[in-house]
């Protein structure tokens, strides 16, 4: 079977000013699978490419080398926006739109794609329902009228909305209060499941690393140093990967 | 109660004034926003052109507005005597706070919700009517209502180049010594400026709901 998401030989190079400079690499030879029901999780520090790689998998960065193929279909292929439809993308900063309700905003994608009114309103119910918020209640509110847990649970239905087969998430529990966080990566982890779709999880949080990834990647100056399971993650030698667990 | 009399006299006439003023600025204001939107939109996508742009609208601003008007009379199809000339000179006064207004207020638009929208697969277009201007719409408008202002104090003066409006009394008083007559246009042009600036300002706080 295909997998959801094939990423060979990744890499982004910020473009150079002249003949000697020729750019800053951020992401480099970036090698992995994904297949349905399985996450990833990307750790790494600050500035060690994870964002950026995901940004490259949607396209809201145009990868220098190497290839990336969603269902088999090669990315670089498909119209950006088109491409962004199929993928779900969850921010640390959630990013919802002030100026539409909670439903307006769960519903974005599917109204992009033109369904017709009644199926988005029974979409947005399901989902609403799905990440643990009552629609008719929540629905009609606005991002402001919410705390920060319930935006992120807004965030993750929102880019469930038009049944993406991958899902990529960037440090989505960040900004979240200990307690919160807990609560949602429970959940999340019981959603993974159920929802069966390809997921790349982007944290610097061992400890949430370990509950949510089925496969554990580690990035160290734009590169994939260590890729494996929870397990090999645990037992691996590699220094950086001891640097994290220790810091765990 | 010298004012009211000449009003009671001159009824005709003061209406009529303040229908060619309103018509100046109703007309230089709605021009200025047709260029002066899409020009503020196009900077926010073409970052370069920011200083240019911004630059030159801002030269233009400097220009004392008697000068600026003297420089248009001379002009072939812009310039020459009465209202069309007023209204190009009004329009290059009210594109600055609408231009600037415009881009910064769509600059101002939350990045990360600008990312959300980007990353769920919206166009550009998209991004632009569904998103930026809803949420920049507030500072457009308060650079509409600025514009406005401005434009109701600078068509005062377009009556020096025969383009009419509440101006032609405050010229003719002055030039006749008239205490009355000055009121007569300066009186109502104030309140004008008044009316105006409440009036948008309650539809601009109606648009910023961030």
């Amino acid at each position: 079977m295909t997998p959801v998401l094939e990423v060979r030989g990744l890499g982004y190079r910020l473009p150079g000013r002249g003949k000697r400079d020729t750019g800053n690499a951020l992401v480099r030879d970036v090698t992995f699978t994904v297949g349905a029901g399985e996450t990833l999780v990307l750790l790494g520090r600050s500035g060690s490419g994870k964002t950026t790689t995901l940004k490259l998998i949607n396209r809201l960065l145009e990868p220098t080398s190497g290839e990336v193929r969603l269902q088999g279909e090669a990315t670089a292929t498909l119209e950006p926006y088109r491409l962004r439809r199929r993928i779900g993308y969850v921010i640390q900063e959630i990013g919802l739109f002030p100026h539409f309700t909670v439903a307006q905003n769960v519903g974005l994608v599917p109204r992009l794609e033109g369904w017709p009114p009644a199926r988005i309103a029974a979409r947005v119910r399901e989902l609403l329902a799905l990440v643990g918020l009552d629609p008719a209640e929540f629905g009609p509110r606005y991002p402001r009228a919410l705390s920060g847990g319930q935006r992120q649970r807004v965030g993750v239905a929102r880019a469930l909305a038009a049944d993406p087969a991958l899902l990529l998430l960037d440090e989505p529990f960040g900004a979240l209060d200990p307690i919160t966080r807990v609560e949602l990566q429970r959940e999340f982890r019981a959603l993974e499941g159920r929802l069966g779709k390809g997921m790349v999880f982007v944290t610097h949080d061992v400890r949430e690393g370990l509950l949510l990834g089925t496969k554990l990647g580690l990035m160290h100056e734009g590169r994939l140093t260590f890729l494996g399971t929870a397990e090999e993650f645990r037992r691996s030698n590699d220094p950086q990967v001891k640097q994290f667990m220790e810091a765990a | 109660m010298n004012l009211l009399r000449f009003y009671g006299d001159h009824a005709r006439e003061a209406f009529g004034l303040l229908g060619q003023h309103l018509y100046l600025v109703g007309a230089s204001t709605l021009l200025a926003i047709l260029i002066g939107l899409p020009l503020g939109v196009l900077l926010t996508r073409r970052p370069a052109w920011r200083g240019p742009v911004l630059g030159l609208a801002n030269v233009f601003q400097t220009i004392p507005s008697l000068a600026l008007f003297g420089f248009l009379i001379p002009l072939p199809f812009l310039g020459g005597i009465g209202a069309r000339t007023a209204i190009v000179a009004l329009v290059v006064y009210a594109l600055l706070p609408i231009v600037r207004n415009t881009y910064v207020g769509i600059n101002g638009v939350d990045p990360a919700v600008r990312e959300a929208g980007r990353g769920m697969g919206m166009t550009d277009r998209q991004l632009l009517t569904m998103v930026e201007i809803p949420l920049g719409l507030g500072v457009i408008f308060a650079g509409v209502r600025v514009a406005t202002v401005v434009g109701v104090g600078t068509a005062t003066i377009a009556a020096a180049i025969g383009a009419g409006g509440l101006g032609v009394y405050i010229f003719r008083g002055v030039s006749t010594v008239d205490d009355t007559l000055i009121l007569a246009g300066a009186l109502p042009a104030a309140l004008l400026a008044l009316i105006a600036d409440g009036l948008l300002g309650l539809v601009e706080r109606r648009f910023a709901h961030r």
